[in-house]
């Protein structure tokens, strides 16, 4: 793991070794509107390999469409949006399914299929593969571990707490070990502690399978969380990096009214000259 | 003010009608085109098929029963009392079997598709679907439109028996009329012509039915006020496209049999 005192100059250098690297995601000039002003406008950034990139920002500035920009479920009015290296603003849909099995998508409210249990759901693509029910039933069960809720396996949805619902959504996520991961305000309207534990689990999930993510939050303590603190496999818990050190793989963005402000470390973030920005974390 | 207004719902309704068209085509192909989800549409099949029979077998009974007693009034008074069971089997297959059951379809499962699929859309299941590879329009929509149309068949014969049998009910217990003369007249009217042409309709209706109703819930906006009016539109456009899918085929065969 990549780990630097916040203070100095060197997270540069980290970030020009990184994008040596393809980005596994990369918009350019991206603007979409819905019958009004436009929801993004202009906005560039990339994901690179193995990084974890939190966009931050108030209720309503274009975060979740951003989002469902990044896996094609919503089209920009124009610019380009790259995913493992293909162009998928104007890819038809029928050749995005292939590349969407290659993602892990975390919705705000979970979004878990309410008349399947959740072995089906976080089975789910798993089902429509055809994959063996022995394999499913043990995969499943593993995912579960992951996130702690194994003994949820044959429950419906509808009898699980927020917080569970929310876990089990990344489970079914994180099944099929995917490329990248997209999360949408994971932590959203949950209690301090399950906000903590979900976000433990992206910790874990960062630090174990490296897999590179986008993570959309209001909520700068978890931002901050995602990059002060590491999972400790021994321990099988995340526990705080040393003292003065902070998560180099895990960079910021910015957006208000639908433009792009901040981009860059955390370093960089709370030295931001930006009015807004300044507002935002204070 | 009211001339923007009616301007904005003319280009509303011309942008559903081509949504509606291509949405209606890729539906269509996708019947031919694997993968067909077999369990889903035998699930369908349950829901939509075996779940109408009840109102099937009432509405076809009591319609067949109320048009024995409508016209055996009218048929007395010019002695023909006789051709009762020709008047209802006709009516019953060529026109009122295949249209009331696919309206009372309709009213139960267009509402039913389109409210369903609304409350996925609005707590974004059919975005999950796609985020997980699926196509939606094969996995919810081909199913619902492949059973609607296999189940709307044989509850239309369902029904046209049905109304058949509440014809002899009203003829023999309320007219006192001889019961062997009704069937018997039913049977001999009825030709293969009016036959195909009652058991052609349903597989138009079954199409709308299912494409409408997943049109319309698919294309909720407005969270769970925008369900309500998805399961309005659907029932509403169903119905009357039916109707009107109606008039046009009675038209072809009406052209083809002459």
């Amino acid at each position: 793991m990549n780990t630097l005192p916040p203070s100095g100059q060197s997270g540069q250098n980290i970030v020009l070794t990184e994008e040596t690297q393809a980005p596994v995601l990369e918009f350019q000039h991206v603007t979409i509107s819905f019958e009004g002003p436009p929801v993004l406008s202009d906005v560039s950034f990339t994901v690179a390999p193995g990084e974890t990139r939190i966009l931050l920002g108030p209720a309503g500035v274009g975060k979740s469409v951003l989002l469902k920009l990044a896996n094609g479920l919503l089209r920009p009015d124009s610019g380009s949006i790259r995913l493992f290296g293909e162009e998928i603003a104007t890819m038809p849909e029928e050749q995005l399914f292939p590349l969407r099995k290659r993602i892990g998508m975390v919705f705000q409210e979970g979004a878990l299929f309410d008349s399947l249990t959740v072995r089906d759901n976080v089975a789910y693509q798993l089902i429509q593969q055809r994959v063996a029910d022995e394999e499913i039933d043990e995969r499943v069960r593993e995912a579960l571990t992951f996130v702690g809720l194994e003994e949820t396996f044959s429950l419906y949805p509808s009898s699980l707490s927020g917080g569970m619902r929310r876990r089990v959504a990344i489970a079914r996520a994180f099944i099929h070990h995917p490329e990248l991961l997209l999360y949408d305000s994971p932590t959203g309207g949950l209690d301090p502690v399950t906000s903590t534990t979900i976000i433990e689990l992206i910790v874990k999930e960062r630090d174990v399978h490296r897999t590179p993510s986008l993570l959309v939050t209001h909520r700068i303590q978890d931002a901050f969380t995602l990059c002060t603190h590491h999972f400790d496999k021994e321990k099988n818990a995340m526990v705080p990096l040393p003292k003065g050190t902070i998560d180099l793989g895990t960079t910021f963005l910015m957006l208000d009214e639908g433009r792009m402000l901040f981009d860059g470390s955390l370093h960089d973030l709370v030295n931001s000259s930006n009015d807004f920005v300044r507002e935002f974390l204070e | 003010m009211a001339i923007i207004s009616i301007e904005g719902n003319a280009k509303q309704l011309v942008l559903t009608v081509q949504e509606y068209s291509l949405f209606a085509w890729r539906a269509f192909l996708n019947l031919f085109r694997p993968p067909i989800y077999v369990v889903d549409f035998l699930l369908q099949s349950d829901i939509i098929g075996f779940g109408s029979i009840p109102i099937c077998v009432l509405s076809g009974f009591f319609t067949g029963g109320v048009l024995a007693l409508q016209s055996a009034a009218t048929l007395a008074s010019f002695g023909a009392t006789a051709v009762t069971g020709r008047f209802v089997a006709l009516t019953m297959f060529r026109e009122l079997g295949p249209v009331l059951t696919g309206v009372m379809v309709s009213g139960r499962n267009a509402s039913s598709m389109a409210s369903e699929l609304g409350s996925m859309v609005v707590t974004e299941q059919i975005d999950a679907m796609r985020a997980l590879g699926v196509d939606p329009l094969r996995k919810l929509v081909t199913p619902r439109i492949f059973a609607c149309i296999t189940m709307l068949f044989f509850l239309t014969i369902l029904s046209d028996f049905m109304g058949i049998l509440g014809g002899a009910f009203v003829t023999v217990f309320m007219n006192h009329q001889n019961g062997t003369q009704y069937f018997s007249m039913a049977w001999e009217s009825l030709r293969y012509p009016d036959v195909i042409q009652g058991l052609v309709k349903p597989l138009f209706s079954g199409y709308i039915i299912a494409s409408i109703g997943c049109f319309y819930g698919l294309k909720t906006t407005g969270g769970t006020q925008g369900v309500g009016r998805a399961t309005i539109q659907a029932v509403v456009w169903s119905s009357v496209f039916i109707i009107v899918a109606d008039f046009f085929v009675t038209r072809i065969m009406l052209f083809i049999f002459s």
